[in-house]
């Protein structure tokens, strides 16, 4: 047996790099130091596999050989006139970085899944900036933490033992020395560890924060409540932000998806800004898929923009609401769309899902989704971090390179070896 | 390929050679005495043959370039660069995408290019974006000044097994040198603080700015770097402060035995006299004064240039302040346990009396600093200028005439308050060739870079100036246009551009630093370190190391450390 330590999960964005992975025989046999969701990707990434590229021949799917489905995905993307390139955040950045390529080739758009997350907080980003930090920051110094939005123990589950309540830092060491405050719809699990707890009425974000925003810069609300929360309680927040060494607030799709989208989130990124005229605050995203930080980046330095790439005019042009794969496809104006490492068709409104159907789709993914079954190509591909290496983002951009630690599966490769395939052949290499 | 460049003015300051006629051969990548056979000749009369430009300071890559790069699509949507046979797309101005800023600083005749401030908890990121920036060999600074493992040990003073450690973080990131950023300042900055001077204390760490950079000084010097360290001093973009970079330059003179042991970086942001914002004025003579009596200092500008910049420093403190005057979009961006950043957009105008002072101190400076091989062309890209500025700099320095007339535009109490007008000194295209390649080459310690003596890099630009026939001083246009589009660009023995166009894609090459480090020594310090390093940041210390083969082209410089 083969202990392999340090591993990085390659689950969320947390990126949890003490992983102990035991390994016998090419398969893994056991797994220390994830949370429940790590484990189970290590111990069944094997399950469901794709072992064979095929593509739909009339209704059916017929196993072809690599060649043929890299053929055929050529021919597809070279015969679209406005092609979508999209996923990205559950693989590599080299992998990303190949798709660039294609996306400016063929002159297509690429997207990243940011686009149907986080994107209302680049959106916010872009429009008054942010006070942010890595997560060690927040666990050396940080004595005031919220969540807002977000429950990380169902869907970052070491994000508290790691970096915030439960983490030993340098300069705060014990979770008696932070305060935890949740804002949430409702009590989560994350909520009940709390040492206060604010429900706020359902999309009501925008006025919460504007009334602490207006708490911490002038003092007294006239109302007796805002967003369902008494007055009191935002005050005593608006205190405790002020009066704090160093306060760190952590939101999720609670907040970027609920009515007001980027205003919320420059709703949230003023008021820590406001709170450094007193003291030290940091706001962070709960980014969920492990790289879909790595996909902003690469799609930010190839381009300036970090997604909704429209490459049509021969540059880059970008404008979410109009090259955001969800409106192309909503317009009904691709004709072809090339899928790696994403199932679009289960997080698509359903009329788009209706939409993206009708055209042929290719699709480079290690395992069986919905989407995979309506593509017209599928090219199976190994798993980053487990059985190829590449680089990711954590949520807070400290990159992290992924290892591999057994072999993929006979004949299959990795979406970065797939897609130079793919751009050798569109180039007439 | 074999390539003889026939017949150029050769400015080559490394070799004193200021205007020859010469011819330059070229074989493998390499300058050799002759070539014979199957040679390209490139006919260079009434040109200008230099080698290829050496940018010691830019901002071009990693995690706050992309942070500015994310910040401002409205920046981004006036400058687009279109897709073509050669070149890939992106776009430009204050801060382009990767392929357009390589291609950018080719056209110009530069081939080599310094990321002057990268935090190494983050600098496989930055190697990711060198990657992708082509055209050019580059590098990286690494920001260790308040790392908390380099401030744990430089307080108890145990140099050696700090200098070791920085040895392995150099050799672990793939990092070039020691960047120093508001020591002690930036520490302060993780609890929103700042310091005032370079003797005020650090908490927890018992120590002064002042111990940071004498200590890594001396580290700089155990561990025999190429390059000297790198300072951005304290107070940064603050009236009164060309004191603390005169202190800051004081500090270290008993550790030089007469070699150069400090570089200044951006000078102008420090080089400010006056007690506010009203009253300030330019520090540079006193500046000038000292490093021209102190030879132990080298500085490179920071030279502003009028409109829009980004600016961007892993300053925290100071970014905050130039949000809270200007108000406009911020972004702060802390790294634990090492260091912070901070971007701020910035527009600097000809009649704001600020701005017209900044710009007259970096030309004052370069004016009265006797010295060219001491002083350094840039524009701290993109917080003062932009690279693509090179050439209107270059016009400035050369001719007084051009001076002139941006001083007819600038706000006239700024202007009654500047000494450049006085100043008739015009710089000669053989102190261009330093400050912009010989000098800078020399600085970072890069022996084959910066001039065209046998078994240098074959790095060259060829400018379409005939030396004899145009007055710079008077016609500095035809000198500025020339800049901006070398006649012809070769990198490692290639032509990449011809006329200010890219006509081959290459990739070039990312130099770090290999230190060999006494073995003991290093395991001693890495066991001691390892459990507070993993105490003190979120990712374990084997995973913080970047493999070798992470990058394109991996150029290590061999260092045999004197510890
Ligand atoms: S928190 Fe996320 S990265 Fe960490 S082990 Fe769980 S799934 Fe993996």
């Amino acid at each position: 047996m083969k202990t392999i330590n340090n591993v990085v999960c390659s689950f969320c964005g947390c990126l949890c790099d003490d992983i102990e992975v035991n390994i016998e025989n090419n398969k893994i046999v056991n797994v220390k130091n994830t949370c429940s969701l790590g484990l189970s990707k290590f111990l069944n990434y094997d399950k469901h596999r794709i072992l064979k590229p095929r593509i739909r021949k009339s209704k059916e799917f017929v196993n072809v050989s690599l060649e043929e489905a890299i053929d055929e995905c050529v021919k597809i993307l070279s015969n679209a006139s406005y092609p979508i390139i999209y996923g990205w955040s559950n693989t590599s950045n080299e992998a990303l970085r190949i798709g660039m390529e294609i996306a400016e080739l063929i002159g297509g758009v690429i997207d990243n899944t940011t686009s149907v997350c986080h994107g209302p907080t680049i959106i916010g980003v872009q429009d008054i900036g942010e006070s942010t930090s890595t997560l060690g920051q927040v666990k050396n110094r940080a004595d005031l933490i919220i969540y807002w939005g977000s429950n990380p123990l169902h869907a970052h589950p070491r994000h508290l033992s790691r970096y915030t309540a439960l983490s030993k830092g340098r300069f705060v060491k014990t979770r008696k020395e932070r305060k935890i405050v949740v804002v949430d719809v409702r009590k989560t699990a994350t909520a009940s560890i709390a040492d206060i707890f604010i429900q706020i009425k359902p999309n009501s974000d925008y006025e919460l924060l504007s009334a602490l925003r207006y708490a911490v810069n002038n003092g007294e609300i006239e109302q007796n409540e805002v967003a369902g929360v008494p007055v009191e309680k935002i005050e005593e927040l608006a205190e405790m932000m002020i009066s704090c060494k160093f306060g760190a607030l952590m939101f999720g799709l609670g907040l970027t998806m609920s009515p007001g989208k980027h205003r919320n989130i420059e709703a949230a990124i003023a008021l820590v800004t406001d709170l450094n005229k007193y003291t030290k605050f940091v706001i962070l995203p709960m980014r969920g898929h492990y790289n879909v930080t790595g996909a902003n980046n690469v799609t930010c330095w190839t381009t300036g923009y970090p997604f909704a790439v429209d490459f049509s005019k021969g540059y880059p042009y970008y404008n979410p609401g109009e090259t955001t794969i969800a409106d192309i496809i909503a317009r009904g104006e691709c004709d072809a769309a090339l899928i790696v490492a994403s199932d679009p068709i289960s997080h698509l409104p359903i009329e788009s899902a209706r939409k993206l159907s009708k055209i042929p789709i290719v699709t480079i993914d290690p395992h069986e989704t919905p989407t995979t079954k309506i593509s017209k190509v599928v090219i199976p591909s190994s798993y980053v971090g487990i059985e190829y290496e590449g680089t990711a983002y954590r949520m807070d951009g400290v990159p992290l390179r992924l290892k591999k630690i057994v072999d993929p599966p006979d004949g299959i490769i990795s979406d970065e070896e797939i897609l130079k395939m793919i751009l050798s052949k569109l180039r007439g290499d | 390929m074999k390539i003889l460049i026939k017949n150029g003015y050769v400015y080559d300051p490394l070799n004193k050679i200021d205007g020859e006629i010469m011819d330059i051969a070229i074989e493998n990548g390499k300058i050799v005495e002759s070539v014979s056979g199957e040679v390209k000749e490139i006919d260079a009369k009434n040109m200008i043959v230099m080698p290829g430009g050496v940018d010691l300071h830019s901002h071009i890559a990693g995690s706050k370039v992309n942070a500015g790069r994310l910040l401002r699509p409205e920046d981004h949507y006036k400058d687009v660069e279109k897709k073509t046979n050669i070149k890939r797309s992106g776009v430009g101005y204050t801060v382009p995408s990767t392929f357009t800023t390589g291609y950018r600083y080719s056209e110009m005749g530069y081939t080599t290019v310094m990321e002057a401030a990268t935090p190494p908890l983050k600098t496989r990121h930055t190697h990711e974006e060198l990657n992708d920036i082509p055209m050019v060999d580059k590098a990286c600074l690494s920001v260790l000044d308040n790392n908390w493992i380099v401030l744990d040990y430089l307080s108890k003073n145990e140099l050696e097994k700090c200098a070791a450690f920085i040895g392995w973080i150099l050799n672990a990131i793939k990092g070039y040198g020691i960047k120093i950023v508001n020591p002690g300042g930036v520490e302060l900055w993780g609890w929103g603080k700042n310091v005032k001077t370079i003797d005020d204390q650090v908490p927890p760490f018992n120590i002064t700015p002042r111990e940071i950079i004498r200590g890594l000084c001396k580290i700089n010097k155990m561990l025999n770097l190429p390059h000297t360290i790198h300072l951005h001093t304290n107070n940064l973009g603050t009236p009164g402060n060309y004191r603390t970079l005169i202190e800051s330059m004081k500090c270290v003179s008993d550790l030089s035995n007469g070699s150069i042991v400090l570089h200044v970086t951006h000078v102008q942001f420090c080089g400010y006299k006056g007690y506010s914002w009203i009253t300030l004025s330019s520090g540079a003579s006193e500046i000038a004064k000292f490093v021209n009596e102190n030879k132990y200092v080298t500085l490179d500008l920071g030279q502003i240039v009028f409109g829009d910049a980004t600016t961007m420093t892993a300053d925290g403190p100071f970014q905050y302040i130039l949000y809270s005057l200007s108000k406009n979009k911020w972004i702060n961006a802390d790294v634990e346990a090492e260091t912070s950043a901070g971007i701020v957009p910035y527009r600097f105008k000809k009649k704001n009396y600020v701005n017209a002072i900044q710009w007259s101190i970096g030309l004052e400076l370069t004016l009265l600093v006797k010295d060219p091989w001491r002083i350094f062309l840039t524009t701290d890209h993109p917080n003062a200028g932009l690279f693509t500025s090179y050439p209107k700099l270059i016009a400035w320095l050369m001719s007084k005439k051009a001076r002139e007339k941006i001083l007819k535009k600038v706000n006239k109490r700024a202007k009654s308050k500047m000494i450049l007008p006085t100043l008739e000194r015009e710089y000669t295209f053989y102190e261009i060739a330093i400050i912009t390649r010989a000098g800078t080459a020399k600085a970072l310690g890069l022996k084959n870079k910066g001039h065209l003596g046998i078994g240098a890099d074959a790095d060259v630009a060829i400018y379409d100036l005939n030396p004899k026939e145009i007055d710079p001083s008077k016609d500095y246009k035809k000198v500025r246009r020339a800049f901006r589009k070398a006649a012809y660009t070769i990198k490692d023995g290639k032509i990449v551009c011809k006329n200010g166009e890219v006509v081959e894609n290459i990739s070039g090459k990312t130099y770090w630093v290999n230190v060999d480090i006494p073995k003991d020594l290093l395991i001693s310090t890495i066991s001691e370190v390892k459990e507070k390093f993993e105490e003190y940041y979120t990712v374990k210390m084997e995973n913080y190391a970047i493999h070798e083969n992470e990058l394109l082209k991996s150029a290590p410089l061999k260092i045999n450390s004197n510890l």
